[in-house]
């Protein structure tokens, strides 16, 4: 693990000078026959940057992903990574991947698999044996090199996978749901792997519907639903704003329509949930309340977690 | 070393790994023994009146028993070519091992080709093994060596690759058990079809002949067996079978002429369609 942050102040992806995103897409769509699993994806994620790409089940996060990767065709649209138009091989150089369903050459030891693919990044063989120990120290397989994958558990396999993914210090990697078959102290690791990789100055995007591990370690986030991005934005500029509960009796309904300038309310009876509040106005609020002729018995400010947001998201695009 | 070759040498490694040439091997050195063990009778087993069978007997017999044990090889090459050709790639697909390969710097195309010519060097190896194995074992056991053995050792590789070549086309977008069995049946219809074929030569009618000539074209696997049995006919045979007419034609276990020239080059013709059409099929194949 600390080898991945040691790389970090040598780093300089080739390209950078450019100037060009790691990842922009316009409009990008995907359909499978009548179903739409990519409406218009247009995003842009800067180098170096640890993106987060949210979104329920079936949201169509995987399917944004293989398209970014030229393992499925866009039905319109555009995508660029590292600069280069979807699909360019040599740019493949530079970028590693974890699928979701990820599964190696069960008879291939891991040391061979990620033999296997050094030659296929392809790396100078000179430098296949460290960078091998390298990955395999740095997802905890150091001590399993020699084994059949085959005997491997599901979460070993998946480390190895993210092995895979890093080597030949990637200028963009993909990790698509990298946690799902890990324990807590994989996914521990997992979250110092990706921590790693941006000081190294390497752009992850980080496919994943776990809001806690997403909220631990990406700059900015979008949020994604029926194929197409909701929400995007920093971690603050997502979680903006105070919810300010109030515990509260004597307000008629058009009182708390008129409160409604403080911003939207939950009202749940005596509980009045002001979402999105600046901290500044409460006392503002309680005058405003007390003159209605309320009764206040509590004032409860509440930071808006990921979850909160993303649930309150979707509704609000269900809506 | 370029991907092709990567993939390729991948492809044998897990057969080995698998076990699978360990398997073949077995079975065919058991095969061999057996057959040498039979083919040794012919020259021992007295007549009624006494004496043992004149030399040119056991070598007509031993022909015809070889082409029977040959028939029996080709079938277990066919099988094999199928049912692991089958899943190479709709298995790897479905399994999700080839997602990460190809978010490498590898084409689709070399993938296919790779694939392809790593089972091509397990058949080319399988069959030039066995007919050497097998023919050291009848020559052992008789003295008897067919005409041409290295003709039969290629018609009989050309036939696997045919089967292989089918399997890794349908593998590109059936599953690999329903793949595997459309080349099976295929193999077997196309005999069958061969047969049909025979028949109408003897019979002079050229519909049933027509059925053994599309046949042909569609899936050369019979044409290469005929042309495999032709490698093992002695002249002594051949001037049987050519003195009896058309109705010495009409047998699925003889073959009065070589495979003709032009049936040669669409053989050529057909594996660069059928791996043209793998690779179409795979590379518009969302993964």
């Amino acid at each position: 693990m600390a080898e991945v942050a040691e790389k970090a102040e040598a780093a300089s992806p080739s390209g950078e000078a450019a100037g060009t995103p790691a990842i922009k897409t316009v409009e990008l769509s995907k359909k499978f026959g009548k179903t739409v699993a990519l409406a218009g994806l247009s995003m842009t994620v800067p180098r170096g940057e640890v993106f987060g790409f949210l979104g329920p089940n079936g949201a169509g996060k995987t399917t944004a992903v293989k398209v970014l990767l030229g393992l499925l065709a866009p039905t319109s649209g555009g995508g660029w990574l590292l600069g280069k138009p979807v699909g360019d091989l040599d740019t493949r150089r530079h970028i590693g991947y974890l699928p979701e369903l990820f599964r190696y050459q069960g008879w291939l030891s891991a040391a061979e698999v990620l033999a296997l693919h050094c030659e296929l990044a392809p790396l100078p063989r000179s430098s296949w044996k460290d960078e091998i120990g390298t990955v395999l120290e740095t997802v905890g397989l150091a001590d399993r090199a020699t084994d059949r994958v085959g005997t491997f558990s599901k979460g070993m396999q998946q480390r190895l996978g993210l092995g895979a993914a890093l080597l030949g210090e990637p200028e963009l990697v993909f990790l698509d749901e990298p946690t799902s078959a890990l324990d807590p102290v994989g996914r521990h690791d997992v979250r110092e792997i990706i921590r790693g990789l941006s000081a190294r100055g390497t752009a992850v995007f980080l496919n994943s519907h776990l809001l806690s591990e997403v909220e631990q370690v990406c700059d900015r986030v979008a949020v994604v639903d029926h194929g197409r991005v909701i929400a995007e934005g920093t971690m603050d500029e997502l979680l903006g704003g105070t919810a300010v509960r109030v515990r509260v009796s004597g307000l008629a309904q058009a009182d708390k329509n008129r409160l409604m300038t403080f911003g939207r309310i939950d009202d749940e009876g005596d509980q009045l949930t002001f979402n999105n509040l600046d901290p500044d106005r409460v006392p503002e609020l309680i005058t405003a309340i007390v003159e209605m002729g309320g009764r206040v018995y509590e004032v409860a400010p509440r930071h808006q977690t990921l979850e909160d947001r993303f649930l309150q998201l979707l509704e609000d695009e269900q809506k | 070393m370029p991907p092709i070759l990567v993939i390729a040498r991948l492809t044998v490694q897990e057969s080995s790994r698998r076990r699978l040439l360990l398997a073949l091997l077995v079975l065919t050195l058991i095969v061999v023994g057996f057959s040498a063990w039979g083919f040794n009778k012919i020259t021992t087993i007295p007549r009624s009146d006494g004496t043992l069978l004149p030399r040119d007997q056991v070598a007509l017999i031993t022909s015809q028993l070889l082409i029977v044990v040959t028939f029996m090889f080709s079938g277990v090459l066919a099988l094999s070519a199928a049912v692991v050709a089958g899943p190479l790639i709709s298995g790897e697909v479905e399994s999700g091992m080839l997602l990460s390969m190809l978010a490498r710097p590898v084409r689709r195309s070399e993938v296919v080709i790779g694939k392809w010519l790593g089972l091509a060097v397990l058949v080319a190896v399988y069959a030039a093994g066995s007919a050497f194995l097998e023919l050291v074992a009848v020559n052992w056991a008789t003295g008897y060596l067919p005409p041409h053995p290295l003709e039969l050792t290629l018609f009989v590789a050309a036939e696997g690759l045919v089967l292989l070549s089918l399997g890794l086309l349908l593998s590109t977008r059936l599953s690999g058990i329903t793949a595997g069995v459309i080349a099976l049946v295929a193999w077997l219809m196309g005999w069958i079809a061969g047969v049909v074929g025979d028949i109408g030569t003897g019979l002079q009618n050229q519909a049933l002949e027509n059925v053994g000539v599309i046949s042909h074209i569609l899936l050369p696997t019979d044409g290469l067996w005929r042309g495999a049995i032709y490698a093992m006919e002695p002249d002594t045979y051949l001037a049987i079978l050519r003195n009896s007419g058309t109705f010495g034609r009409a047998n699925p276990f003889a073959a009065v002429d070589p495979p003709p020239v032009q049936f040669l080059g669409w053989v050529v013709v057909w594996f660069a369609i059928v791996l043209a059409a793998s690779i179409w099929s795979f590379r518009r194949r969302e993964i």
